[in-house]
């Protein structure tokens, strides 16, 4: 068994974004792009998630989703915004292998149970973005973080596993977007209290990080934005001197070629390496190119 | 015959889309089905599926495809199954309960038990990658002329289940995948009939590489 890397695309709209504990969205290309390049590049899966699907329409995700899928032969998973069957089994037609649901979940916890019969378990990927109180212990936010609801993180994983969810994917808000590394605590509590895998995901500023929540936070797989955006940014302006990236949104910052100082850019193969040293077994690249 | 390559057994369940995808992406033109007619003059089928055994079975059944599968297996269409849809080709099952399969490769399929491994739990379904290796008992040439042709051993494909199929005869046994203490059997093949536990068409280009075997596998079933 290999430990999986998961690239997580952020999309608004069109656009492939990225914030800082959810806010302050910048655009940084098109995700068709950067899921190209992943998925030749050693990717084990990728994570779409809508960022205002609850918000606005679904259609522009779905396109997207519709586009990626018949190029990449890796799972995707798509989350964000889903708030029936109806509307996992539309997004599946697009193309997806698996769905992430999270905002619905919590409000309607039956969906686990009737999603997960209706496309089996290992579709149904539940979704907890967790923030840490004072109290010590990590409360489950909705909407993308914008919304609190009082429910317990970890009660909340234990239940979603017993209404038959396949995988759980836990992003600590604290860290999402700042590079200073994922939520050992948080994402121990939950890998070693439940029996389905964990994907482990914000705050990932490096291949370092990724083998400390591996080994330190049991984690079964990792997920990561920033860290792998950033650099593909610098590889796909090198490859096109005139890389398109659409006029919508926040692009300020790619114009001025700034990025976040807190993270360390770095490739698929930069944490596969470190992974490897660690005696952290994933999967080499394909041999059949 | 028809005028399509590949019947892909739509009965509700699984993502036909990647399938489908992985087939045009090696030239193989497609038609996704559940028409009794398309199946039986198909030049080859898939049975693809996510989910349990059981709801399979039954979905199977009030579909009226039980008797078409197994018509083509006996008349010698290349059939593959994949994930669940292998399971299927199994005489039984033990997941949720006791199930009867289509029975066209004699075994019964088992739950893959959760276990610790070197200071960590393996979790149950395995998700993710792993390697597919040639049975110890057979020889370094044993995937010649099956899907698995030019596959180095070790190679990894993309796996989600919480159930292995235990064939009755060792000789049905095309590769093995180890998940901790357990060696299963990921993949099986039983005359015209292939079946995997994992993905191929969302194992990356090693994957694609089963799929040109089995556009190959259609082609000089065509010429004979």
């Amino acid at each position: 068994m290999k430990f999986r890397i998961i690239p997580r695309l952020d999309i608004k709209g069109p656009n492939l974004v990225k914030g800082i504990h959810f806010e302050g969205l910048r655009v940084l290309g098109k995700p068709e792009d950067f899921a190209l390049y992943y998925y030749e590049n050693g990717a084990d899966e990728l994570f779409f998630q809508d960022t205002v699907a609850s918000l606005y329409d679904r259609n522009s995700l779905h396109e997207i989703v519709r586009k990626t899928s018949s190029q990449i032969f890796i799972p995707l998973c798509v989350g964000g915004g889903l708030r029936s069957v109806k509307d996992i089994r539309e997004v599946l037609r697009a193309g997806a292998d698996k769905i992430a649901i999270n905002t619905e979940a919590i409000k309607q916890p039956e969906l686990i149970r009737e999603a997960s019969i209706a496309f089996g378990s290992s579709t149904i990927v539940v979704s907890i973005e967790a923030i840490k109180r004072d109290n010590g212990k990590w409360e489950a936010l909705i909407e993308y973080g914008r919304e609190t609801t009082g429910v317990d993180a970890l009660e909340w994983a234990k239940k979603a596993e017993k209404l038959g969810a396949g995988e759980l994917i836990i992003t600590s808000i604290d860290q999402e977007g700042t590079g200073k590394g994922y939520d050992l605590e948080l994402t121990k509590a939950i890998a070693s209290s439940v029996s389905i895998p964990v994907i482990a995901g914000g705050g990932c500023g490096g291949p370092d990080d990724a083998v400390k929540v591996l080994k330190e936070g049991q984690a079964d797989a990792i997920s990561m934005a920033a860290t792998l955006h950033y650099k593909t940014i610098e590889i796909l302006m090198e490859k096109s001197k005139s890389y398109e990236y659409s006029l919508e949104g926040n692009i300020e910052f790619l114009k001025t070629g700034r990025q976040f100082a807190q993270v360390n850019p770095c490739t698929i193969q930069d944490i596969q390496k470190t992974m490897q040293k660690q005696g952290l077994p994933c999967r080499l690249k394909a041999i059949h190119e | 015959m028809n005028n399509f390559d590949v019947a892909i057994i739509d009965y509700g369940l699984g993502n036909l889309f990647s399938i489908k995808h992985a087939c045009e992406h090696v030239g193989l033109s497609i038609q996704i089905t559940n028409d009794t007619n398309d199946i039986l003059n198909a030049k080859s089928v898939i049975l693809p599926g996510v989910g349990a055994f059981g709801d399979a079975m039954k979905a199977l059944n009030r579909l009226d495809l039980v008797a078409p599968i197994k018509d083509v297996a006996a008349k010698g269409t290349p059939l593959l199954g994949i994930c669940l849809g292998q399971q299927l080709l199994f005489s039984e099952s033990e997941e949720f309960g006791h199930y009867k399969g289509l029975d066209l490769i004699p075994g019964t399929v088992q739950y893959l038990a959760v276990q610790q491994h070197e200071n960590r739990t393996l979790k149950v379904p395995q998700v993710g990658w792993n390697s597919i290796n040639i049975p110890p008992d057979k020889g370094p040439n044993a995937w010649d002329g099956t899907l698995l042709q030019g596959m180095p051993p070790a190679t990894d494909m993309y796996f989600v289940h919480s159930c292995y199929t235990v064939p009755q005869n060792t000789d049905a046994v095309l590769c093995v995948t180890r998940y901790g203490d357990t060696v299963f059997c990921s993949g099986s093949t039983h005359g015209n009939i292939t079946a995997f536990q994992f993905h191929p068409e969302r194992s990356g280009k090693d994957g694609l590489r089963i799929y040109t075997n089995f556009s190959q596998q259609i082609r000089s079933a065509e010429a004979s």
